[in-house]
């Protein structure tokens, strides 16, 4: 499926450490549905600090809205989602709350058109945090370098390729400087040769130790880079284990039979 | 066989010019006027119809038109065209109404103020905006109030009775616009919001003034409002005009506006909230910006068709340009044959100036705004 070998990876885990004692995320008896229909159903997770997780699954399985609860693009009707020690209830405020600690990056990039590369990126900061605008500029170029198109900066988003964007997209949202990244199949809206080129600074961000969670069809990513893989299907969490465990040893039948379907 | 497949190119091709017949005046003329047989006939036939047209109307508009004249004598000739110098002997009135000549320069005062706030407002990459924004939206009501009404600081008073022609519209119209943009987009934003109340007060709102035509609304509150009012209460009737044509066009603005806000992605609204953008943020910063922006001919659309509007007034009373014009164009003196056309031609053309300007602006803004994104 993917044309992104395992072999392209390589992965520093020197910083890679996930914490015994603090938690990320805590969703306990989670249940949520779209009108009548019950898209996910008693989800319990634990994310601890530093945790790289990769979230798998047959399309419509309800792994998008999942992570779309955490910083509640989507509402949960039961069940409890605390993150970063914050409970998400209808109030308002801890929603902006949880929404600042949280990165999102999504499938098609939604940077905001009207604006430059520097202004998608410092306008959150300036904005939401109060940053003086030199300073915003400051970090945005620091992270703008990290996803190594600094020389951007100063176009706007429609003139760049998709994978460019999508870069840009993962630097806007660390100029928040989250605590936690969620990533919404951030690699399915590319062209192949773009795709590496995406992974390649989700596997440095994965370096410094950051807390992730992606949604991805990259099974080399997930393989070398998470610490664990959730496979989900019928909103529901089916099956979970550690990289290596999952791909060659998979228990359950749905899961053997989509593992079988995607790898070839 | 496999030698007639296989193939590789040694050098890569140069690249060339086109061919002549593609470039120039030729190839713009062989591409525009003479591309085949129909497209060679409609240029012929409109050059046809130019030649027929074209000398007609100069001779009217200009060859044979009378341009100074005391009255009318030189306009009743026979082959005399458009009677400009009765125009231009009206002039002042289709201005500035009733208002006394002595007064004139206090509405010159404010529409020159008003049009040097406008340019620099409207004029991109200029500094201190905010300050000739105050000046626009806050300052230049209360000075034209003083200045046009009079009656404080030594002015003798000029009641608006007395205003008319270009001035009554110009003030309709961009009161209009001035009050109908940012209303028209709290109301789309109110039609679109969760909250119900909020929602169905947008909607009933809308949906009642844009369902009624501008004349009864205009009839209404200059007929029917004072019997409501408690007895001795007057309200001044441009003020009731001005109120009734400003929520009108707000009705309309708010279709035009929400229009665009529904023709952005979701995936827009879901980063400003990811980010941790409020609402009033989001919109400010994200979503309003780029909605407006795709809806600039819809709003200007509204613009020019609420300028054009503004001569509907003249049935409650009050005299517009176009009915500064009416009002004369049986006038005696200047009795001619041509004496009312050239009247409406004037009035014709100064509204065209205006609403093709407003065109002309937002093309240019449209294209300055595109930043290459296609949706």
């Amino acid at each position: 499926m993917s044309e992104v070998k395992e072999e392209d990876i390589s992965v520093d885990r020197s910083k890679m450490t996930v914490s015994e004692t603090d938690v990320a995320i805590e969703i306990t008896d989670m249940n949520k549905w779209f009108g009548d229909f019950h898209v996910l159903k008693d989800i319990n997770l634990k994310v601890m600090k530093g945790e790289r997780i990769v979230i798998a699954g047959p399309s419509g399985s309800g792994k998008s809205t999942l992570i779309r609860c955490i910083n509640r693009l989507e509402e949960h009707q039961q069940g409890h989602i605390i993150v970063d020690g914050i409970e998400l209830t209808s109030d308002l405020k801890r929603i902006d709350e949880v929404r600042r600690e949280v990165g999102m990056v999504f499938q098609h990039f939604n940077l905001f058109p009207h604006l430059t590369i520097m202004e998608n990126c410092t306008l959150a900061p300036m904005w939401v945090r109060g940053i003086p605008k030199a300073e915003a500029e400051e970090t945005a170029m620091h992270y703008l370098e990290r996803v190594k198109i600094p020389e951007q900066a100063q176009k706007y988003p429609g003139q760049l390729s998709g994978g460019q964007q999508q870069r840009v997209a993962i630097a806007r949202s660390l100029c928040m400087n989250p605590n936690i990244m969620l990533f919404d199949e951030p690699t399915s809206a590319l062209d192949p040769e773009m795709i590496k080129e995406v992974l390649d600074v989700m596997v440095n961000l994965a370096e410094t130790g950051m807390t992730m969670l992606c949604v991805t069809h990259e099974m080399g990513f997930a393989r070398q880079v998470a610490n664990r893989v959730i496979f989900m299907d019928q909103g529901q969490i089916i099956e979970q284990n550690e990289p290596d465990a999952f791909f060659d040893n998979p228990q359950h039948e749905r899961t053997k039979l989509f593992l079988s379907q995607i790898l070839h | 066989m496999s030698n007639d497949i296989a193939y590789v190119r040694k050098e890569m091709a140069p690249d060339m010019p086109p061919p002549v017949t593609q470039t120039g005046i030729m190839g713009w003329m062989r591409k525009n006027l003479f591309l085949d047989i129909p497209n060679s006939l409609m240029t012929i036939l409109a050059l046809a119809f130019l030649v027929w047209t074209v000398p007609t109307l100069f001779n009217f508009l200009i060859g044979n038109a009378v341009f100074v004249a005391e009255d009318g004598t030189l306009c009743r000739a026979p082959e005399a065209g458009a009677c400009w110098a009765y125009v231009i002997d009206r002039f002042d009135f289709y201005i500035y109404g009733f208002y006394p000549d002595s007064e004139y320069w206090r509405p010159n005062l404010v529409f020159i103020v008003a049009a040097l706030l406008i340019t620099h407002l409207l004029w991109p990459d200029l500094p201190y905006k905010g300050i000739s924004a105050i000046a626009f939206f806050v300052g230049l009501p209360i000075l034209a109030v003083i200045l046009l009404n009079g009656g404080s600081f030594g002015l003798p008073e000029v009641t608006t009775e007395k205003w008319g022609g270009l001035m009554v519209t110009l003030i309709i119209a961009s009161v209009g616009i001035v009050v109908s943009l940012p209303l028209g987009v709290v109301l789309a934003l109110g039609r679109r919001s969760h909250m119900p109340f909020v929602k169905y007060v947008s909607i009933a709102f809308i949906e009642l003034w844009r369902a009624v035509p501008l004349i009864t609304v205009l009839f209404m509150a200059s007929v029917m409002l004072p019997l409501f009012l408690p007895e001795g209460t007057t309200i001044d009737k441009i003020l009731r005009a001005l109120v009734g044509v400003a929520l009108f066009q707000t009705a309309y603005m708010a279709e035009v506006v929400r229009g665009g806000l529904q023709a952005l992605p979701k995936g827009q609204y879901e980063a400003a909230n990811a980010l941790g953008l409020n609402y009033f943020k989001s919109m400010y910063l994200i979503i309003l910006p780029q909605a407006l922006k795709h809806v600039i001919p819809g709003i200007v659309n509204s613009f020019i068709s609420l300028f054009k509007d503004t001569s509907l007034v003249s049935i409650v009373g009050l005299f517009d340009l176009l009915g500064t014009v009416q009002a004369t164009s049986a006038l005696v003196e200047w009795k001619a044959p041509h004496q009312a056309t050239t009247g409406y031609l004037f009035a014709a053309s100064i509204f065209w100036i205006f609403c093709f300007g407003m065109s002309r602006y937002s093309m240019y803004m449209e294209r300055r705004l595109d930043t290459g994104h296609k949706e």
